[in-house]
């Protein structure tokens, strides 16, 4: 009797997880942020494994590009991150800039002008995403009305993106050599004078406002709760995943490509680059879901200040496109990295002397996050994934590309 | 019912006896069917047939008119309550809400309705086709049930039970029982995952809910609702919530509490869009979907208007003798305000998880709770009636509580320094 009694504990002992539930979250979810299909083992509402699916959104940017002239491959950029297509753009035109600049008979220099509305650009669309991702986090949490007010104050700088490419989420603004003149603003006229007023008017609405946020959501009791602990990224591991950005500062690692490896015209201007600390009245830890959501609260400071910096200096005279006879760089290969919403934004472009790249390959700091997930996911809860997914800030449409 | 009757017998003999509140004769407020016969049906009538005129016979038709106005009248809550929610989450978010339908929209919810009655009503083909066609009438039904015994103002309730909160109590349980039987029967991982827990938060904030319900009834000794209303009578100082310290400490677990069982933010889980879909009710459509919308806001109401009546003063008002903020107009009034207040909380707090949810309820509702029924019992030994000096000491407990918990979260806020990662 004891014997099968013996024997009937150890089959117990050895199907730990008989009643595992598999789970498919996505990829038609409200809160996988796009289509991202996670497949959970849940062990009631416990998380023993996220197996995160991806390639829904994928649209063979990479192979597509082989068969395009480089200012084509423009608009491709913007469908990877479409919420800030300004820096993915850039990124790009970074690249083939550099990989240009190679050949020294066709030297060619990127209008002061034009550096400075990149900048200017990219610094609200760098706002503009962290925006959105503070809403749509605030909403993954359970707070639905954060969401609204993050897109009422989005909506106001996708009309200042309009008024100078004419687009709303696919900008295809930032060109290689410079930035689109569709729309153009003669340097000291009216327009562009009103154009400057314009976003002065909304920085001194949304600095306060970002305070408020805070107060909103960021100092919520209910939602430190659900944050802080969660998902704790130590700065080895999100090293070792190749996480960038937010979510490598968020886990304390003090590295912004804008001020370590200094592009365009960054070192022209003054900003803190935000690492996470501690915070024990909080309850919050270095590299918690909390620390990466804060980061980007605080980089948006950072991005009014480079804007105000830029408002400030004036948009300098001049031209806004170098003269480029044709986009057709020398053979050869270049890896160029930038700094955008999301992290480290990184172009291969592989060049035999044609009008069209040989090869062109995105390194997405998305995917890199991403793959994060299944490790941080482990043992947690269900609402915890939801918070992790929110937190790390992807989208899909740079993952898959 | 006779049994129950013999059991509390004993506690409505108790409270009629002379004390700080007069006495309520029962029997005289279940009689205005009749009067209304005698006083406003007979006089009306023709004086051939009014002679005779079966008094008891209009008494049951009258009753059973009054009924079918009721049933009419409170499922059409459900539908100014969705409009007002949308109304109100418009305004908290800088929005106008619907406009199209009607004047600033006011025909909107009547509109979705008449949508939800012609979408397609797919039932799960895998799924338990029985239970999952009853669930919403279960839920739909025991939502409404607790309307009858609800005074909403003087005369103006169903039945005037002697077990009335009871009842409530018994009848808003069976609501998870509807619930449950939706997420299984709808064969899907979601509506399972939602209506388990929605099994785990209403039967855990079920305890916190009727232990504060147990110090209103310790104090008023009945389960009355028309005699829990009646002991308030004397202006807003014998609300039940002022009576003593624990009291109003138990509203707020009462309400709280109330805010998880009809699974609103920060307490909707079983339901959380982001989470889990939709949560139990993600499979249904159409009306059947409509059902549990309504059943929802039919709760909210349901709840509210119990906090009131058990806490608030009822239809009573808030000074002896005259009509501010009672009879039914301020029942109502005071009902809305709490249900605003669910709406205020559910548009500006972001959710609790599972765990957390389960923690607040067993480690901190359930026994302060306790500790409340406890201090109820003592404060009863010690002022063994309601008078101008318990009253005047709880108040004077109640103030000085608020400023001390005002003046230490104060103190505590400024230590708290504003959070900013290091810059470099």
């Amino acid at each position: 009797m004891e014997n099968t009694q013996q024997t009937e504990s150890k089959i117990i002992e050895l199907k730990p997880f008989a009643d595992e539930m598999v789970v498919n979250m996505g990829p038609q979810h409200p809160s996988t942020h796009g289509v991202l299909r996670l497949e959970l083992r849940l062990d009631g509402e416990v998380v023993r494994e996220a197996i995160p699916h991806i390639g829904y959104l994928h649209r063979c940017f990479e192979k597509h590009s082989e068969n395009l002239s480089y200012p084509q491959i423009i608009p491709f950029t913007d469908r990877m991150d479409y919420v800030a297509a300004m820096n993915q753009n850039w990124g790009f035109c970074l690249a083939v800039e550099k990989l240009m600049a190679a050949d020294e008979s066709k030297e060619f220099e990127v209008p002061e002008r034009a550096e400075y509305l990149r900048v200017l650009i990219c610094e609200l669309n760098r706002i503009a995403s962290h925006l959105l991702s503070f809403g749509t986090y605030g909403m993954d949490i359970g707070a639905f009305t954060p969401f609204l007010y993050a897109f009422r104050d989005r909506e106001r700088l996708l009309l200042l993106f309009e008024k100078v490419c004419g687009a709303r989420l696919t900008y295809n603004y930032v060109r290689i050599g410079g930035v689109s003149e569709i729309i153009p603003i003669e340097p000291g006229s009216i327009a562009e004078q009103n154009y400057l007023d314009e976003i002065e008017a909304f920085l001194d609405y949304f600095e306060p406002m970002i305070d408020e946020y805070n107060e909103l959501l960021t100092k919520n009791s209910i939602f430190t709760e659900r944050t802080t602990g969660v998902a704790v990224m130590s700065a080895e591991m999100a090293l070792s995943y190749g996480a960038t950005g937010p979510n490598l500062r968020g886990s304390g690692v003090d590295w912004d490509l804008r001020r370590d490896e200094p592009y365009s015209i960054y070192d022209r201007f003054e900003f803190d680059v935000p690492v996470a600390a501690d915070v024990p009245e909080l309850g919050a830890v270095v590299g918690d879901c909390w620390s990466r959501y804060k980061i980007r609260m605080d980089e948006m400071k950072q991005s009014v200040r480079i804007v105000r910096q830029i408002l400030a200096e004036g948009l300098p005279d001049g031209p806004v496109m170098a003269d480029l006879k044709a986009v057709r760089p020398p053979q050869g290969e270049i890896y160029f990295r930038s700094e955008a919403p999301r992290g480290e934004l990184g172009f291969y472009i592989v060049s035999d002397g044609t009008p069209k790249p040989v090869r062109v390959k995105g390194r997405s700091p998305c995917f890199s996050a991403l793959s994060a997930l299944q490790e941080l996911s482990h043992g947690l809860m269900v609402a915890d994934i939801i918070a992790i997914i929110g937190s790390i800030d992807i989208v899909m449409g740079e993952v898959d590309r | 019912m006779s049994d129950f009757r013999a059991m509390f017998t004993g506690f409505t003999d108790f409270n009629a006896s002379e004390g700080f509140f007069p006495n309520i004769n029962l029997q005289e407020k279940l009689n205005w069917a009749e009067e209304f016969v005698q006083n406003v049906l007979i006089p009306r009538l023709p004086e051939a047939v009014a002679a005779h005129f079966p008094v008891e016979l209009g008494t049951v038709l009258v009753m059973f008119a009054f009924a079918g106005i009721f049933v009419a009248v409170v499922p059409l809550l459900p539908l100014v309550l969705v409009l007002a929610e949308r109304k109100v989450a418009a305004r908290f978010q800088n929005r106008t809400g619907p406009m199209r339908v009607g004047p600033w929209g006011t025909l909107q919810t009547l509109a979705d309705g008449i949508k939800l009655i012609f979408k397609e009503d797919f039932i799960p083909p895998q799924g338990d086709r029985f239970l999952f066609l009853l669930a919403p009438y279960v839920i739909f039904a025991c939502s409404f049930a607790v309307f009858a015994a609800i005074p909403f103002g003087q005369n103006i309730l169903v039945s005037d039970f002697n077990i009335g909160i009871f009842y409530i109590m018994a009848i808003s349980s069976v609501i998870v029982m509807g619930v449950i039987m939706a997420g299984w029967s709808s064969n899907s991982k979601w509506s399972l995952l939602g209506s388990l827990r929605s099994a785990a938060q209403i039967v855990s904030y079920e305890i916190p809910l009727g232990l504060s319900i147990l110090t209103v009834v310790m104090l008023v000794e009945s389960l009355s609702m028309t005699e829990i209303v009646a002991s308030q009578s004397n202006g807003i100082f014998s609300w039940l919530i002022f009576r003593t310290p624990f009291t109003f400490i138990a509203f707020f677990i009462f309400f709280i509490s109330a805010i998880a069982e009809v699974n609103r933010t920060p307490f909707d889980l079983p339901e959380a869009e982001s989470e889990i879909v939709a949560g139990f009710h993600t499979e249904y459509s159409g009306m059947r979907f409509a059902l549990f919308f309504i059943a929802e806001y039919a709760n909210m109401f349901a709840v509210s208007a119990i906090a009131v009546t058990l806490f608030l003063g009822g239809w009573e008002g808030a000074l002896p003798g005259y009509d501010i903020l009672g009879g039914f107009p301020g029942f109502v009034i005071k009902t809305l305000a709490l249900v605003f207040l669910m709406m205020w909380l559910r548009w500006t707090l972001p959710r609790l998880r599972v765990d957390q949810l389960m923690n607040l309820c067993w480690k901190y509702f359930i026994p302060i709770a306790f500790f409340n029924i406890l201090g109820t019992g003592i404060w009863g030994l010690i002022f063994e009636e309601d008078s101008v000096w318990s009253i005047g000491i709880s108040c004077a407990i109640i103030y000085i509580g608020l400023i001390s918990a005002y003046m230490i979260a104060g103190r505590v806020m400024a230590q708290k320094p504003e959070p900013q990662p290091n810059s470099v």
